[in-house]
């Protein structure tokens, strides 16, 4: 437990770090709100007010503070472009691209590890090769491209989803989901196809270990040891590269997203990023990377919930 | 051994093909690749890839497309490994506070997504340049390779011919260009092709969105996202454009896998 | 470690089962269910303005969604004539300058309230107020006084004016109500219900109706921005009923469709900024226009669909509209190379198009037009914009170098479409600055004859052609893609979407 707060300590300090640096970053970028928001009919009084209005006047440490904690009570500021604040615009979004980017991860999750174990089972046998090519050719596919096919496949020629109808999640979150499947399965693709490649490689390297050559020359299963003792310390460095991949997985959502026309904050992000709407763009950077650090999080806890040893090396 | 160098040459032999290609789209394509003709068809003898909405040659486009795409991703790579490489070379030689720094640094940076960290960056430069697309994706590249250099760098700052070269008076950057480097090239190498490849993916990512190489020059990325929109009536166009990216990606691939089972072979 | 393996397994098969069993939809709504329901999907390419105010309304794509929620004391019919609508008449006086409105009976707002003739007054002067600059509807400056009394509205003008009942279709809105902004409230066949930013705008029926109520129950307008999409939308059964389609999306959709052709009308045209080098060059300008071959333009982007322009025209006002001017510039290279050296460009030069990346039929023409222009050594380059920066930089801003878009009429008059040229307005967005010009536009305003008028806006836009102001290339057919089963839309001369007589049969 110990080891779990103390890592959640350092997720909490990375979170500061992250946020610190993309608010810098847009303060420093983006000039001043108030005067694009004027644009032509900026008049120094009219500025002056709609600076004090939307806090503006304030010095930089103060409004990084208050804008912080808005991530808590849900004042992130105010669009430019649409003129209302940014948490009614996006608070709809996040839900639909968190759970998008959840499904893929427990999709690649409980597709690439059977899928692992099995190939690595299979290791130098003559599938072996093609295997390796498969996979290699996996990993090359566009997460979009495959959308772009998925979508006519399934959505227009099968009708199994309708691809620009999607469910809202609060109401019919099976229809959701079902939608969401979809497109987790495109941008899962390729990273099954790594996820395999590194798990066959490590269990792989631990099956050459001592004791596992001893327990296997003992006369103990094959399949026993595999399961009972190699995937144990195999697992960990696969949980580790599962949560990186989900920083992945949020930036091919983005893209993802437009394809299946799913109202998520992709077509936020991009639209805002045009029109230089910077709070909406902070504020849902920023979401996106506290999501990606939980991940990361988890996984550390995770890892060490399979192999208990990680906490001595627990370096923080 | 012998198979395992068989992905290296078929991985060698189909991007040989794929750069062959595209060098000869730089002089020379079948059509005009911006040439619009009226009618829209499929794969011909003419058109050995069929014709676009405004009947331009798709295998032209395809050509000039891959081009500007194996481009802007070797650009972004070039820059992505220079730069990573001489931030891990740095840091992980010579460590102290500058190497944690930077590291946490770059720990904070791997938390924003590639293709967001790309778009914040085109958001500040401004989209539709090419130029501001390389300079955005090979910033993004920056810390993974000198993730994955420090690493290596860090490691073999103390092995036993560094410390010797170090006795004989060899200054720090030629120990580092000329002892170490080369040493270090086993991780590289692959990265590389990894990051080659992460790289084609973000820049056609990025074009689909309209944010890359705009119209009419070709991108396959914003090629497609052409093509999408007649699916149902030229699919070759989509498909043939896909191709191409999964044939190139692929190819970097297979080398990738060949160069780290010929070191893994090796060691 | 095997329960846990089972556990993912079962997860797996959780959700194929989730996936097959919903496959007869039965969760997402179908084309069969709105059906039932009296309800539409309507697909818009970008999002309204940030204000769904009428009055302050810029985009036609605003105001084309908003047509079904205003009305003012007339309204426009599809044969673009003016007929009462929130009035129930319109007596002119002898000398032509004062208008009597009889309010009509029983017209409700969204809210519940009665229309009364103060709401009247207040929205006309709204209008018309200049005390913050430039007023919204400057023509209204003509008005000398507004009175009413219970049942009437009497406008009286300085002078005659011909068009000035067609201004009168500005919106009624209740006095006093300040959310127009948020949450829109007049009172046409459909009511405001919501909107939620990029995603979709839903309209309600409006049962109070005066007129004939709307047969539809709710509509919704879905927002996609992405063009690509929209196929997908359309084929999938999600959307039923989509405007402005270009010719390849329409060709590939299939028997669940009709396709419905009217004209778009709007001109659709190469702006070029006249403030800015090399367009500020008359000859520069023309030679860009002896360069584009129009017809080409509709041939290879459009499938043939589309009536050739010459001029801030477009044939839905047969009135004004000049079929010679069309063929003003024929395509001529030489010519074009020709003024090009004249003008001190004998290698060409370079130009960025700005075209707003929602619009596809804009950037069909722009990848058109780029092609052609390069035959005089005009290297174009296209930059894609969101239709925000568009609005912010090269209509507000006027920051930017040529731009293909198509500017509408936002009422039935030829000064709709010209007076934005005249150097003074505040939307010449192409800071086009002629001195002829301005003068033949204060003319137009001056002269009481409809017939003498008419002539003065045919030189004016005989002179905008001349001139070369932009390079005019069509007026784009309106491809309008409507899920068989729906009858009744109408085709305006202005940019509209009347749903108010759509209904399923």
């Amino acid at each position: 437990m110990k080891y779990a707060a103390k890592k959640i300590a350092a997720m909490l300090l990375t979170m500061v770090i992250v946020s610190l640096l993309a608010f810098t970053a847009f303060s420093l970028i983006s000039g001043d709100a108030a005067e694009i928001m004027l644009g032509t009919q900026a008049t120094p009084e009219r500025l002056a007010e709609l600076r004090a209005e939307l806090g503006l006047d304030r010095p930089l440490p103060v409004r990084y503070l208050s804008w912080l904690s808005g991530f808590f009570t849900g004042d992130l500021g105010v669009s430019i472009q649409y003129k209302q604040p940014v948490w009614d615009l996006i608070a709809p979004k996040v839900l639909v691209t968190l759970c998008l980017s959840l499904l893929c991860f427990l999709l690649i999750a409980a597709v690439s590890v059977p899928l692992g174990l099995r190939s690595a089972g299979k290791s130098g046998g003559a599938l072996d090769g093609l295997g390796t090519v498969v996979n290699q050719l996996c990993m090359a596919v566009p997460p979009f491209f495959t959308g772009i096919l998925l979508s006519w496949g399934f959505g227009i020629v099968l009708k199994w989803f309708m691809p620009g109808s999607f469910p809202d999640l609060g109401r019919d979150f099976l229809g959701a989901v079902k939608y969401l499947f979809f497109a987790a399965a495109a941008i899962a693709i390729p990273r099954i196809a790594m996820t395999v490649r590194m798990l066959r490689a490590t269990i792989l390297t631990e099956m050459q270990r001592d004791y596992v050559r001893t327990a296997i020359s003992r006369g103990s299963d094959r399949r026993r040891v595999l399961y009972r003792h190699v995937l144990k310390n195999a697992l960990p460095p696969v949980v580790t590269f599962l949560a990186q991949t989900m920083a992945e997985i949020v930036a091919a959502g983005i893209v993802v997203e437009q394809v299946f026309v799913i109202p998520g904050l992709g077509r936020m992000l991009v639209t805002s990023i045009s029109n230089r709407d910077y709070p909406v763009v902070q504020a849902i950077v920023v979401i996106l990377a506290f999501w990606v650090v939980l991940a990361g999080t988890a996984a550390d806890i995770i890892n060490t919930r399979i192999d208990p040893r990680l906490r001595l090396g627990g370096e923080v | 051994m012998r198979r395992q160098n068989g992905y290296l040459t078929a991985g060698l032999i189909l991007a040989g093909a794929m750069a062959a290609l595209i060098l000869l789209g730089f002089f020379w394509t079948p059509c005009d690749p911006n040439a619009m003709g009226m009618d829209r068809a499929g794969p011909s003898l003419a058109h050995l890839m069929g014709t676009d909405n405004f009947g331009r040659d798709i295998l032209s486009r395809v050509m000039k497309g891959a081009g500007a795409t194996a481009s802007i991703a070797l650009a972004t790579v070039a820059i992505g490994a220079v730069c990573g490489t001489a931030v891990g070379a740095l840091t992980g030689y010579f460590g102290g506070v500058v190497d944690e720094v930077l590291m946490r640094f770059n720990d904070a940076l791997t938390a924003f997504p590639s293709v967001l960290l790309a778009l914040v960056v085109i958001s500040i430069l401004g989209p539709g340049k090419r130029l501001n697309v390389i300079l955005a994706l090979g910033l993004v590249f920056i810390p993974s390779f000198a993730r994955i250099t420090r690493t290596a760098f860090a490691a073999l700052r103390d092995a036993n011919y560094v410390q010797s070269a170090r006795l004989m008076g060899a200054g720090s950057g030629r120990i580092l260009l000329v002892h170490i480097l080369p040493n270090v090239m086993h991780v590289l190498l692959p990265a590389l092709t990894i990051g080659f490849n992460n790289a084609v993916l973000a820049e056609a990512s990025m074009s689909y969105l309209g944010i890359g190489v705009t119209p009419p020059d070709a991108s396959l990325g914003y090629m497609l996202s052409e093509a999408q929109g007649m699916f149902g009536i030229a699919p070759w166009y989509a498909v043939g454009t896909g191709l191409v990216i999964i044939l190139m990606v692929f190819s970097a691939g297979l080398i990738g896998e060949g160069l780290q089972r010929d070191h893994g072979e090796a060691v | 470690m095997r329960k846990k393996l089972l556990s993912l397994f079962l997860l797996v098969s959780l959700l194929s089962a989730v996936l097959c069993g919903c496959k007869d939809g039965s969760a997402a709504e179908t084309p069969e269910d709105r059906a039932a329901a009296g309800q539409l999907v309507v697909g818009i390419a970008q999002d309204l303005d940030d204000s769904l105010d009428p009055h302050k309304a810029v985009a036609a794509g605003t105001k084309e969604v908003m047509f079904n929620v205003f009305e003012g004391l007339m309204k426009p019919t599809p044969d673009g004539d003016l007929i009462p609508a929130v009035a129930e008449s319109c007596e002119l006086s002898e000398d032509k300058t004062t208008y009597t409105f009889t309010l009509r009976e029983g017209v409700r707002f969204h809210n519940g309230e009665p229309v009364d003739t103060a709401d009247v007054v207040y929205s006309i002067q709204r209008c018309a107020d200049d005390t913050e600059g430039e007023p919204l509807v400057p023509a209204l400056s003509a008005v000398k006084s507004i009175t009413a009394d219970d049942t009437t509205v009497t406008i009286t003008l300085d002078q005659p004016n011909t068009e000035f009942l067609s201004y009168l279709t500005l919106a009624i809105l209740p006095e006093g109500y300040d959310q127009q902004d948020t949450a829109p409230v007049g009172t046409g066949p459909f009511k405001f219900v919501s909107r939620a930013a990029q995603d979709s705008i839903v309209l309600e029926r409006f049962a109070d109706y005066w007129g004939t109520p709307a047969s539809l129950n709710k509509v919704t307008f879905k927002i996609m921005e992405n063009a690509d999409s929209i196929m997908v939308s359309l084929q999938s059964g999600a959307v039923d009923l989509f405007a402005h389609l270009t010719s390849v999306q329409a060709a590939q959709l299939g028997e669940d469709f009709n396709i419905e052709e009217g004209t778009m009308n709007l001109v659709q045209a190469l702006y070029l900024n006249n403030a800015e080098a090399p367009f500020d060059d008359v000859r520069v300008r023309q030679a860009l226009c002896y360069a584009v071959d129009k017809q080409g333009v509709i041939d290879i982007a459009f499938s043939g669909y589309g009536h050739p322009i010459g001029s801030s025209m477009y044939p839905a006002f047969g009135k004004y509209f000049d079929e010679s001017l069309s063929s003003r510039y024929t395509p001529d290279l030489e010519r074009a190379r020709q003024l090009l050296s004249d003008a001190g460009y004998p290698d060409g030069f370079s130009m960025t198009i700005t075209v707003p990346s929602n619009y596809q039929p804009h950037i069909d023409t722009a990848q058109v037009l780029v092609n052609q222009l390069s035959q005089i050594g005009v290297t174009a380059e296209i930059q894609l914009v969101e239709w925000g920066t568009w609005l912010s930089d090269v209509y507000a801003g006027r920051q930017f170098q040529s731009t293909v878009v198509g500017v509408d009429a936002s009422n039935m008059t030829a000064r709709a479409l010209l007076e934005r040229f005249s150097s003074t307005a505040g939307n010449n967005f192409i800071n086009y600055n002629n001195a002829e010009y301005d003068e033949l536009f204060a003319k137009a305003l001056s002269t009481f004859d409809d017939g003498s008028q008419t002539a003065v806006y045919k030189q004016m836009l005989q002179n905008l052609s001349d001139n070369a102001a932009n390079v005019y290339i069509q007026d784009l057919a309106d491809l309008v893609a409507v899920r068989k089963g729906l009858t009744g839309l109408q085709f305006y001369p202005i940019y509209v979407l009347d749903l108010s007589a759509v209904r399923y049969e």
